[in-house]
């Protein structure tokens, strides 16, 4: 809780009736990384992007395809009866299976990522979209079939994937099952690739290890959103192993673009209506107007 | 030979060690000894049979890991014939943590990858303790398509504690290498038959371990994260390892249960170093055999099966 929630009385404290996902939906919310006290509605109005310093806050899954797909188009979910499987009957200091009961309470998702077929200015589309506060996105294989499910969704319907990820890496509960969604989701992609169709990859804050080092790198055109943190290996563990200082801004999506590993970084607010001119040229369709859309609030 | 034995082998390095003390004692006096020393050689083998029979996850990670265990070299030597090491990923250097190169395998022409940890100190740091950079990620690449334009069948050898965790390996995107190597293997038009000979770690491993028929050595590992990262995360303690190993189940007869891989393969009495010639005619046997198999398969074919036993992975 904020210091300003914290002045106002209970009586007009405002938590909206919905449950709380990803950005704070009350009435005025902290930026994470200004500090700047925004009205809630003015944040979702501006995609989770704080309107004084650009900070691009994590969004929940759900709200990052309502962004992104048409508002008016009809959205079919892919994937959505399957879940994680706690098949090793995993333990560390807590039960998997209570981890999971858990997450799924928190987020109200069944799994770390969310496939919707819909449009995208009028252009059939298929779009997956991490959800971070689901075990730090991780990526186990109910992930896995989730993902590849889109991708054959994709080749199905001849149109083109997107996915925004936002992931800490592989679920270590899912042990060698996760590792294995490494390749699964990789080897979808060849499939993708074979029928001509795009594959556009959003790196969100953060993509790392097991999701970075597979389908995320694998992008037709891989876009970043502003500073965030994109890598293989976690950086406490290249300090660790290196035993020197990082340089500035490393493993941040700037680094990546002066490196060469993606094609562009995108402001969320524009990131619509440029992968759709993108995939127009790509795909040679012409869209229904590219004027800057709204959203529905 | 001075065998380097582990904590739970301390039994049997006692033993040994009495062995060895009769055996000097027998030369310099005249009382006939060698009976007991047969005894105790049988009862050192029955205590070793013993003592591996029942190991646990933890004992089986310090096996893929111990100091006298065979690498990749030590097999291919052994296996193939006319082995011409190629290198270099032809963009920014040669990574010494993988090897690959061309080779014959009872005289069948094949393209041989693996991970190489190094023998002694020297050797290790040249190779980096078998951590591959994204250039050797892009070396074994560039074999493996060489391989499929010339219809090799590529083996591979899985040997890595895991991709190198450097900042010069990000700076050169170790994530894409690994990812292009997973997209492309699982489309090329040739048999790959990948054997985790040691330690099977992450991404690292993977990136040259997808193929038509995955092998494990018995006492050999394959894992998402090593026991001591994943417990240092989840347990919030490196020493919490032991658990970690057990819960992630990653020893070989473990991920063949639970139908993650293919096939056991089963090592010399006390583990491959014990005796790396016979471990080496058996893995070459089984070798053999799957690519026999394989080679009778469409190209076409085999590439659809390689796509569906991966699509098939932890599906319900």
């Amino acid at each position: 809780m904020n210091w300003f929630k914290k002045l106002l009385t209970s009586g007009i404290r405002t938590e909206s009736s919905e449950k709380k996902k990803g950005v704070p939906e009350g009435l005025w919310s902290k930026c994470d990384a200004c500090g700047a006290v925004i009205y809630g509605a003015e944040l979702k109005r501006n995609l989770g992007v704080c309107p004084k310093c650009e900070h691009h806050h994590r969004i929940p899954a759900r709200e990052r395809l309502d962004q992104f797909l048409d508002p008016e188009s009809s959205k079919i979910e892919i994937g959505a009866q399957v879940e994680a499987i706690d098949r090793l009957k995993f333990k560390d200091l807590k039960k998997y299976k209570d981890r999971l009961q858990a997450a799924k309470e928190n987020t109200e998702e069944k799994e770390a990522i969310v496939v919707m077929r819909g449009q995208l200015y009028g252009m059939g589309i298929v779009a997956a979209a991490f959800e971070f506060n689901f075990m730090g996105g991780s990526m186990g294989a109910g992930v896995g079939e989730r993902f590849t499910q889109g991708v054959q969704a994709a080749i199905d319907a001849h149109v083109p994937y997107i996915c925004f990820s936002a992931s800490g890496g592989a679920r270590m509960q899912e042990a060698l099952y996760s590792l294995m969604q490494m390749a699964k989701t990789s080897a979808s992609l060849a499939k993708l690739k074979e029928h001509g169709l795009p594959f556009i990859s959003v790196l969100t804050d953060p993509t790392m290890g097991g999701v970075s080092a597979s389908f995320a790198m694998l992008g037709d055109i891989i876009i970043a959103e502003p500073k965030a943190l994109i890598g293989f290996a976690g950086p406490r563990v290249i300090e660790q192993t290196v035993r020197q200082i990082l340089p500035d801004g490393f493993q941040r999506s700037e680094f990546l673009l002066e490196h060469g590993a993606i094609d562009l970084i995108l402001d969320r607010r524009i990131l619509r209506e440029k992968v759709a001119n993108i995939l127009s040229k790509l795909m040679r369709i012409k869209l229904n107007t590219l004027d800057n859309p709204t959203y529905a609030d | 030979m001075n065998l380097n034995f582990l904590d739970f082998e301390q039994p049997i390095a006692e033993l040994e060690a009495k062995i060895e003390e009769l055996r000097l004692v027998g030369n310099d006096s005249e009382i006939n000894i060698s009976e007991e020393i047969k005894r105790l050689e049988q009862k050192s083998r029955e205590l070793t049979k013993n003592i591996f029979s029942s190991l646990n996850s933890w004992q089986v990670v310090q096996m893929a890991r111990h100091p006298q265990r065979p690498h990749s070299l030590d097999y291919i030597e052994r296996i193939f014939t006319d082995f011409d090491e190629l290198h270099g990923d032809r963009h920014f250097a040669d990574d010494l943590a993988i090897i690959g190169g061309i080779a014959r395998l009872e005289g069948q022409p094949i393209m041989v990858i693996g991970h190489e940890k190094g023998r002694n100190t020297k050797e290790k740091l040249a190779r980096n303790f078998g951590m591959p950079r994204p250039e050797g990620y892009r070396k074994a690449l560039r074999l493996m398509e060489m391989a499929e334009k010339f219809h090799l069948p590529i083996l591979t050898f899985i040997d890595t504690p895991g991709a190198y965790p450097g900042i010069d390996a990000e700076e050169r995107g170790q994530s894409e290498a690994i990812a292009r190597n997973l997209q492309v293997m699982s489309q090329l038009k040739v048999p790959i038959i990948c054997s985790v000979i040691g330690e099977g770690g992450s991404g690292g491993a993977l990136a040259v371990g997808v193929g038509d028929r995955i092998l494990m050595l018995q006492y050999s590992v394959y894992s998402v994260i090593s026991p001591e990262g994943c417990a240092s995360i989840l347990w919030k303690s490196a020493e919490k390892a032991p658990e970690a190993a057990e819960a992630m189940g990653m020893a070989a007869a473990r991920l063949l249960k639970l139908g993650l891989i293919d096939e056991v393969i089963e090592e010399p009495l006390g583990g491959a170093h014990r005796n790396i010639d016979s471990m080496a005619q058996q893995l070459k046997r089984v070798l053999l055999k799957n690519l026999a198999e394989l080679n009778h398969i469409p190209v076409e074919k085999l590439v659809d099966q390689r796509y569906n036993k991966y699509m098939n992975m932890g599906r319900s």
